[in-house]
């Protein structure tokens, strides 16, 4: 009774077995579907199961993700940072350029209006010049300006600035000059220490100081002194700052003298040639320069003690006062010089009356 | 019957055809897929109309070209998708099953190494997929959802599109077998 019957049954299931299996498993999730609609049950384990193997990889996923991503946002923002960093550095090597450069110019306008205060304040006729070029040679101490024959410049002249003599002009073409700096060996100039009026000659040494010689070991000079030119060289006019005393030391016959010259402090760019020069007085070393410090006037109604009345030049050495002694003693006794005879030295000259002028210099502060 | 024809239309026994791949990696390009489906698109959600597990699914059922093997790949693939879904148990898993099944009777009638009947059967497997898949929510699950063809049509291709490279990875796989 079986046996056709299971004949029957494997010849369809080896028949039909893919679609029978097909069916089965349709059904069964068919089954699974209804029992959840219907129940509105969940077949929570599967779900649970899924959820456990998913999960975990998606950590590990999520997890490499965000480091990478991290990463990779990190090197973007860092290399946006070298860009901008890369832009500021330019900008910031331009603004430096732009900086120096506007420095530079109100340097050169300070400069230039010291020059003109300066040039209106001398007595000597002077003309502004800009230094152009500097000598050829490894040591020259030589510089070129852009003043020439043009401009009224004749071999010889003495060039300066508001701080000192720099030196004077070799050569003269017709729209530059040549000027002999007072650092080259070859320059010479005569000069006087303000406060013992030592006299001496300012030498170049072919670097940046200078030395004043023939001053013998006897004569007293101080560091820190100032050297005035003395007029004597028919170039420079009398009474210029010349250079101040670095070093004194006694030498086999005459003081070994190192001074720094004045011209240079504030650089060398623009420079006046003297065109005129006017002799003045070597200023007093007991009075404060003129320059740099501020002297408040007398109180109302004192006069100044200290100061020379107006109209007496003030004499530094001590033959100028003895001589002006005497020229008082002659005044007071009615006795001109040159007559004949002698006033009585002896008799001491009656004190001067007081100064009615402020001293020319005191009532305001001194120009830069 | 046309060269082309001729040509789709092997007549190797299935035996040879079939590809054998290791039960670990076909475990793992499953899980991908199915990682993929529920991951990517929280990033990129342009990219949520690739139905990678679909794709996997047909691939392996071609390339078994055994029914029976298809459909428990299409059962296996659509209750994991169904498990991380909100879905009931079962809508993806019988909708896949229907393809995993159907894939692999027609890997046995047509050269399913030619990348245009690949990219055919892409193409028309996701709108199947798709048209079952609604076809069961409407009707089991009362839900009304508009079924777009033309935007489906749209997808249906972007998808067979990704399916070329895709099946061109896998089939290096096969080398591991």
């Amino acid at each position: 009774m079986n046996g056709p019957r299971d004949w029957t049954m494997e010849v369809f299931l080896g028949r039909y077995r893919n679609i029978t299996v097909l069916v089965l498993v349709l059904f069964a999730q068919l089954l699974m579907l209804a029992w959840q609609v219907r129940g509105k049950q969940d077949v929570r384990l599967i779900r649970v199961w899924a959820v456990t193997v998913i999960t975990p990889i998606a950590k590990v996923v999520e997890t490499v993700r965000s480091h990478t991503v991290g990463f990779a946002q990190e090197y973007f923002v860092l290399l946006r940072a070298a860009e901008e960093n890369r832009r500021l550095k330019d900008e910031l090597g331009k603004l430096k350029l732009q900086n120096q450069f506007l420095r530079s110019e109100l340097e050169m306008a300070d400069r230039v209006r010291a020059l003109a205060a300066f040039q209106a304040r001398s007595p000597s006729k002077t003309i502004a010049a800009r230094i152009i070029a500097a000598g050829a040679g490894v040591n020259s101490k030589l510089v070129y300006i852009d003043r020439g024959a043009t401009s009224g410049i004749l071999r010889g002249m003495a060039v300066i600035t508001p701080d000192g003599i720099v030196g004077r002009v070799l050569a003269v073409y017709p729209i530059a000059s040549q000027v002999l700096l007072v650092t080259d060996p070859t320059f010479a100039a005569g000069v006087i220490s303000q406060k013992h009026r030592v006299q001496g000659t300012l030498k170049g040494q072919g670097h940046s100081t200078c030395i004043v010689d023939y001053v013998q070991n006897e004569e007293k000079v101080e560091v820190g002194e100032m050297f005035y030119t003395a007029g004597t060289d028919r170039v420079f006019p009398k009474g210029l700052p010349a250079g101040i005393v670095k070093v004194v030391r006694p030498g086999r016959t005459f003081k070994e003298i190192i001074v720094s010259p004045a011209g240079f402090q504030q650089g060398l760019e623009e420079v006046l040639v003297v065109i005129e020069g006017v002799h003045q007085q070597i200023p007093d070393a007991s009075q404060p320069s003129a320059s740099g410090i501020y002297i408040l006037p007398p109180p109302p109604g004192e006069a100044p003690q200290a100061a020379p009345a107006p109209g007496s030049q003030f004499q530094g050495t001590d033959a100028d006062k003895l001589k002006e002694r005497y020229r008082a003693i002659g005044a007071a006794q009615g006795h001109r010089f040159g007559e004949g005879g002698a006033p009585d030295f002896t008799v001491s000259p009656a004190p001067r009356p007081p100064a009615e002028s402020k001293p020319p210099g005191a009532a305001k502060p001194p120009s830069p | 019957m046309t060269e082309f024809s001729d040509e789709i239309m092997v007549q190797r026994t299935r035996k040879d055809r079939s590809a054998r791949y290791q039960p670990v990696v076909m475990s793992a390009v499953c899980l991908a897929a199915i990682l993929f489906q529920v991951y990517v698109p929280l990033l990129f959600q342009y990219l949520s109309f690739l139905e990678l597990p679909l794709l996997v699914t047909v691939y392996f059922a071609l390339m078994k070209r055994n029914q029976i093997a298809g459909l428990t790949i299409g059962f296996v693939v659509g209750l994991l998708q169904d498990s991380l879904s909100h879905h009931p148990l079962g809508l993806f898993g019988i909708v896949k099953t229907l393809v995993g099944y159907f894939a692999a009777s027609v890997s046995m009638r047509f050269d399913v190494e030619n990348p245009v009947m690949r990219a055919i059967l892409a193409f028309f497997f996701f709108l199947f997929h798709q048209a079952f898949f609604w076809l069961l929510t409407s009707a089991l699950l009362e839900q009304r959802a508009a079924l777009d063809l033309g935007r489906l049509s749209v997808f249906a291709a972007l998808n067979a599109a990704v399916a070329l490279p895709l099946f061109a990875v896998l089939d290096k796989m096969k080398g591991t077998a």
